[in-house]
């Protein structure tokens, strides 16, 4: 576990705005790395996540636009009924293929891309959701060496989402959400 | 590609072989499009299409070109929607055409226009504005299957209930029903919408420019490819345009962070509607 992180990307469907509350808003100023969020949103093309994270976090807020260069210290939003993904060059590029597993965004496919993209300097993160997301990117990144992330079922809002993850990726470690504020102010 | 530290994988080394072979056989060029969306869409194919490996599947591609098509079906992305993001058409509507309407006659180029949705809520929308006479539109994609669909002008039943939404939204000013005929599940909209329309196979990657155009209207397919050929893409838009010619994308593409970005004026900032300078 000594390789250095480069970017942090996370997932979360129901229950995502308590929970990311908790990890987002206890970043500081002077946290390094990107961090790059897929939340499940209704396609209806609004986008209130960036807006509602900028009001409660340190780090500047964004959401995500095509063939941006990802910049450290920041937080990035995937745009509701667009894929995020991460380029190898490292900017982020959209997409509107299918949705995966009825969701676009997608965050097997944001971390598919990203553990392509940064193999083992990538902590891929699943937090609270009612489906399967994230479970088979989570898998991706730590077969290309990057860390897993993996909120305890037990105190997620939905458990679905965060025990498929496990089962799927067993390696991946179970936390807290104070936990896992906690582990990334100390990467 | 900057810095790519760890040794390429066999299999990313298979996929730039794959998309060298498409482009020598075939000159469809995808070597420089978005390679994340791009790899997930090739493996589906290998998946789907039957192979064990990229190398597999790049030695059939190569000697049965009845392969072609059906690769190109997951190559390129068919998501369209006619009076998709609504606002769009509403600025256009309410922002340009009261600039269109100073010329005598117009050109107007919908780049990549899938299986028309795109196309023809502009000539509803021209007609309703009372400029479809004075005006030519050239519709171009490079999928062949999707360009034939678009000029067949049918499209499922099911899916009208959202265009008539999106039109009224738009700031529509007939009703939708007035442009097609149902039957058996499905659309058929009015041939007369297509009497100024050109419809060919064009690309922005290997294809050259388009002369004299007012508007172009290239919506969701620049964000398919890597920023060097956007670059290229929005360099043949420039020079396609006439001066203070209006250029419209999709809703989250920009011209941020590309060269060209002196080349144009935000006119409409929101909706992704950009202006040729006058230079
Ligand atoms: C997602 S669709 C966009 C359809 C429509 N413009 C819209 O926004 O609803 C993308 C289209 O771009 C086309 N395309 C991809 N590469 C192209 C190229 N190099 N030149 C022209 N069209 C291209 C695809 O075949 C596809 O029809």
């Amino acid at each position: 576990m000594s390789v250095q992180p480069e970017a942090i990307v996370i997932g979360a469907s129901a229950g995502a705005v308590e929970a990311l509350s908790v990890v987002l808003t206890a970043l500081p100023a002077s946290f390094r790395l990107p961090v790059i969020v897929v939340v499940h949103v209704p396609p209806d093309r609004r986008s209130v996540m960036a807006e509602l994270f900028q009001a409660k976090c340190v780090l500047p807020v964004q959401e995500a636009e095509d063939k941006q260069p990802i910049v450290g210290g920041t937080i990035y939003f995937a745009p509701p009924d667009y894929h995020l993904l991460i380029e190898v060059d490292r900017c982020l590029s959209l997409s509107s293929d299918e949705p995966v597993l009825f969701s676009r965004p997608s965050i097997d496919v944001l971390f598919e891309s990203a553990a392509d993209a940064y193999g083992p300097t990538m902590i891929a993160i699943v937090l609270t959701g009612a489906n399967h997301d994230g479970a088979a990117g989570l898998r991706a990144v730590v077969d290309a060496g990057g860390r897993g992330l993996v909120q305890d079922p037990e105190t997620a809002f939905a458990a679905a989402m965060p025990e498929a993850a496990i089962q799927m990726c067993p390696s991946a470690r179970v936390m807290s959400l104070e936990a896992i504020a906690q582990y990334l102010k100390e990467v | 590609m900057t810095e790519v530290t760890v040794p390429e994988k066999i299999e990313d080394i298979e996929i730039r072989l794959l998309l060298e072979a498409l482009f020598l056989k075939y000159h469809y060029d995808f070597r420089n499009y978005a390679m994340a969306s791009i790899k997930r869409r090739l493996k589906q194919a290998r998946q789907q299409l039957g192979f064990a490996t990229f190398s597999a599947l790049q030695e059939s591609l190569l000697h049965d070109p009845a392969l072609l098509p059906r690769l190109l079906r997951y190559l390129t992305v068919q998501v369209s929607e006619m009076f998709r993001d609504p606002g769009y058409f509403k600025a256009m509507r309410e922002k340009v055409v009261p600039h269109l309407r100073t010329y005598p006659s117009l050109k107007v180029w919908i780049a990549g226009c899938s299986t028309g949705e795109e196309l023809y809520s502009l000539v509803i929308l021209f007609r309703e504005e009372g400029l479809e006479d004075r005006t030519i539109f050239y519709a171009t994609d490079i999928n062949h299957e999707a360009l034939q669909a678009a000029e067949a002008g049918i499209f499922a039943l099911d899916r009208v209930a959202l265009f008539t939404e999106n039109h009224r939204k738009s700031g529509g000013k007939s009703s939708l029903s007035d442009y097609y005929q149902a039957a058996y599940g499905r659309v058929s909209f009015d041939k007369s919408l297509r009497r100024n329309v050109v419809f060919s196979d064009h690309s922005l990657v290997t294809d050259a420019v388009f002369a004299e155009m007012h508007l172009i209207s290239c919506r969701n397919v620049m964000i398919y490819f890597d920023s060097g050929l956007q670059d290229h893409a929005l360099g043949l838009f420039k020079d396609s345009l006439v001066r203070k010619g209006f250029l419209g994308l999709g809703s989250k593409e920009n011209l941020r962070f590309s060269r060209h970005a002196n080349a144009f004026t935000d006119f409409v900032r929101e909706e992704k509607i950009y202006q040729r300078r006058a230079e």
